[in-house]
């Protein structure tokens, strides 16, 4: 997984709630056995005509917006376990979704694909949205270490939460996978004292 | 100290507590398909390293397989890729695999529970966000990311932190026409999309007691759509009468000494919920849904809400509203749809299909209505056809297909075309669900037949025989 740090960015906007992972990535394109490839269709249906022409008034085709930095309205990432719709984000360019909320597998699914969710006060939200909206040049600042997202060239700066273990993670590109590997031991005991207590049945 | 049933099941399988409040997590059983796998899998092979646990994981096709013809080639290059890259990475790594032309094959959330490899007590996982449907049986059962997916193959453990708990009683008695389907569509409206966001929920009360362990899965599927990773429910003579003699059960005096310890498992009744929330069976009604989440929901005769539920914008209820061709204040019963869907992994069990074929027994569907009975697995299929269940629906003018997710989500061919609406006893109407365009209205399968006889939104209470 990608190393994170710190970000400093412009970013898109897309002040709807309840985006779901069907809209990020609609399932007919979830037939690809690989992780790459998937940004090309990112909102697809949002983004583009059935004969394939672009929406001229979704955000990902006014030029006016741009940047690794996604922000939208709350539950975003609510729907369907597809890690699709993290692999969609990353490839297309975003590092951070901002969010006031955001929907349990899409945060997990997001976090291990080194993808931040940015997790603020719907006040916090409303800001940023204003902000781009007067200025879509502003950029943001986003520090894990810190744990803190600012608004570039005000004092706007509010704290965010990450469990722990997941910031050690982000910020040196561990994968669970490698940490669970290595309890492989413990495991094996665990199944082991199991075992004894009674075969067959599993609490 | 008093504990939570998720609490008693959660501890039973936490292998070590890490620094920073997560838990190492044993899974028991974890449920694979053709769609969120096959990344995974390559994740293995890139570490050279073989699924750990073969014998506690499953596979089946069912998310991009045809409704018909399925002794053929699939027509789809993709999705015929995707299905052999499945049968593939299951040989090369051990894999039980109940694929196409298999007579266990179905819906992964069908086939786990009837045959008996869902078992009370255990933790259970699949890349699949209704794998809260095992919950019925009082497990720990929830959707993961195919990262996860490859945690699991590789260490059948992931790494949690522990999620709060919330308790949702419904006591009382369900009024005919009332199915578990209304409940949980009532629960969420009331609830939000949202609402159940962050924690693990537990249903308790009479009317979910009262309940077959069928119509609890259809319950429990759908905790999800609150946003709850997982739902679960008590289990009890039913659970175990259920599970009893399935193939993957225990048999004889292990499923005795099964039993005795299952009867462990249920809240203390101190036992504190860091949420509660009570109801009552006898103000529910059929319900449908609106909007494009499942939290637009309203009862079938009641008028859709004149503004967006609280917290959520003006401007995303009216984008929802425009999607759905509908208008704020508007009343659908006699709203005119043109197809309807009897499956998925929320509502295509035999009791799903028997209550449809009950109703539309001797009646036809209306001319300009498609309908379609998608099964969930070959075995309630077989059963369907055994039943002559098959024949009813055929003569009432509906199709009946061979088992898959189907028009739940639109992978395969099961499509609905732009602008139409579906009443479906799936489990999700965001926009382009069924098709790009599709709209998409939620239901029971007896709301769903009832409109596919009338041809409109009806009030299943009023056509009752």
């Amino acid at each position: 997984m990608e190393k994170f740090t710190h970000i400093i960015s412009t970013a898109v906007p897309l002040p709807m709630e309840d985006v779901d992972t069907d809209q990020i990535i609609p399932a007919r394109f979830l037939k690809a056995t690989t992780r790459e490839g998937f940004g090309k269709n990112l909102f697809r249906d949002w983004r583009y005509k059935a004969d394939g022409s672009p929406k001229a008034d979704f955000v990902l085709n006014n030029q006016t917006y741009s940047g690794k930095i996604l922000v939208a309205g709350k539950n975003f990432g609510c729907g369907s376990s597809r890690e699709h719709a993290a692999w969609s984000l990353t490839d297309y360019g975003f590092k951070v979704v901002v969010s006031s909320f955001f929907a349990d597998i899409f945060r997990g699914n997001a976090l291990n694909n080194g993808l931040l969710p940015v997790q603020v006060s719907p006040e916090f939200l409303h800001e940023m949205f204003t902000a781009i909206e007067h200025d879509p040049q502003v950029k943001f600042i986003v520090s894990l270490e810190h744990q803190t997202i600012a608004i570039a060239g005000t004092e706007r700066e509010e704290q965010f939460d990450i469990d722990p273990f997941r910031k050690v993670c982000m910020i040196n590109g561990y994968d669970d996978i490698d940490f669970l590997l290595s309890l492989k031991g413990e495991i094996e005991e665990f199944e082991r004292v199991r075992e004894g207590e009674k075969s067959g049945i599993l609490i | 100290m008093s504990k939570t049933l998720f609490d008693k099941i959660w501890n039973a399988h936490v292998v070590k507590s890490v620094e920073g409040g997560m838990d190492v997590l044993y899974i028991d059983r974890h449920f694979i398909h053709e769609v969120t796998s096959p990344q995974a899998f390559d994740g293995l092979r890139q570490r050279n390293i073989p699924v750990f646990r073969t014998e506690k994981t499953v596979a089946t096709a069912d998310h991009n397989v045809p409704t018909i013809n399925q002794h053929l080639p699939i027509n789809d290059p993709l999705g015929r890729f995707q299905v052999e890259k499945l049968t593939e990475n299951c040989a090369e790594f051990g894999v039980d695999l109940y694929g196409l032309g298999h007579r266990w094959q179905g819906i992964v959330h069908v086939i786990g529970p009837e045959l008996g490899i869902t078992q009370p007590g255990m933790t259970i996982v699949c890349g699949d966000s209704h794998t809260s449907t095992h919950g019925a049986f009082g497990t720990i059962a929830f959707g993961i990311g195919t990262s996860q997916v490859e945690q699991v193959l590789a260490s059948q453990c992931l790494l949690l932190k522990r999620p709060k708990r919330m308790r949702i009683t419904v006591d009382g008695e369900l009024a005919e026409g009332v199915v578990s389907k209304d409940i949980i569509l009532y629960i969420i409206s009331k609830l939000s999309a949202a609402g159940g966001t962050g924690y693990f929920v537990e249903y308790a009360g009479g009317a979910i007691r009262s309940l077959s362990m069928e119509a609890r899965m259809t319950i429990c599927n759908m905790s999800i759509e609150m946003g709850a990773r997982g739902g679960l429910i008590a289990p009890d003579e039913t659970t175990f009468e259920y599970v009893r003699g399935r193939e993957f059960a225990p048999q004889g005096t292990d499923f005795e000494a099964a039993v005795a310890k299952w009867r462990t498992l249920f809240s203390d009744p101190d036992a504190m919920f860091d949420k509660e929330y009570h109801y009552r069976a006898e103000d529910i009604a059929p319900m449908i849904t609106y909007g494009t989440n499942p939290g637009m929901g309203v009862p079938v005769d009641e008028a859709i809400p004149t503004a967006p539920m609280p917290g959520d914008s003006l401007a995303s209820f009216e984008k929802s509203l425009g999607y759905m061709g509908f208008a704020a204040g508007e009343n659908l019963l006699g709203k005119p749809i043109h197809h309807v869907f009897i499956g998925s992994c929320t509502n295509s069990r035999i009791e799903d299909l028997r209550l449809a074929a009950k109703f539309v027994q001797g009646k036809q569907k209306a001319a300009h209505v498609t309908a379609m009975i998608v099964p969930g697995s070959k075995q309630v299929e077989q059963q369907a056809k055994a039943e002559g269940l098959d024949q009813i629906f055929i003569a009432a003018g509906f199709e009946f297909r061979e088992p898959g997710c189907s028009a739940c989500l639109g992978m395969n061919e099961d499509k609905v075309p732009a602008g139409e609406y579906c009443v479906s006893t799936s489990n999700r109407n965001f926009e382009g669900r069924q098709g790009p365009g599709a709209r998409t209205i939620l239901a029971s399968p007896l709301t769903a037949v009832a409109a596919a006889v009338a041809g409109e939104i009806v009030d299943v209470r009023a056509v009752m025989n």
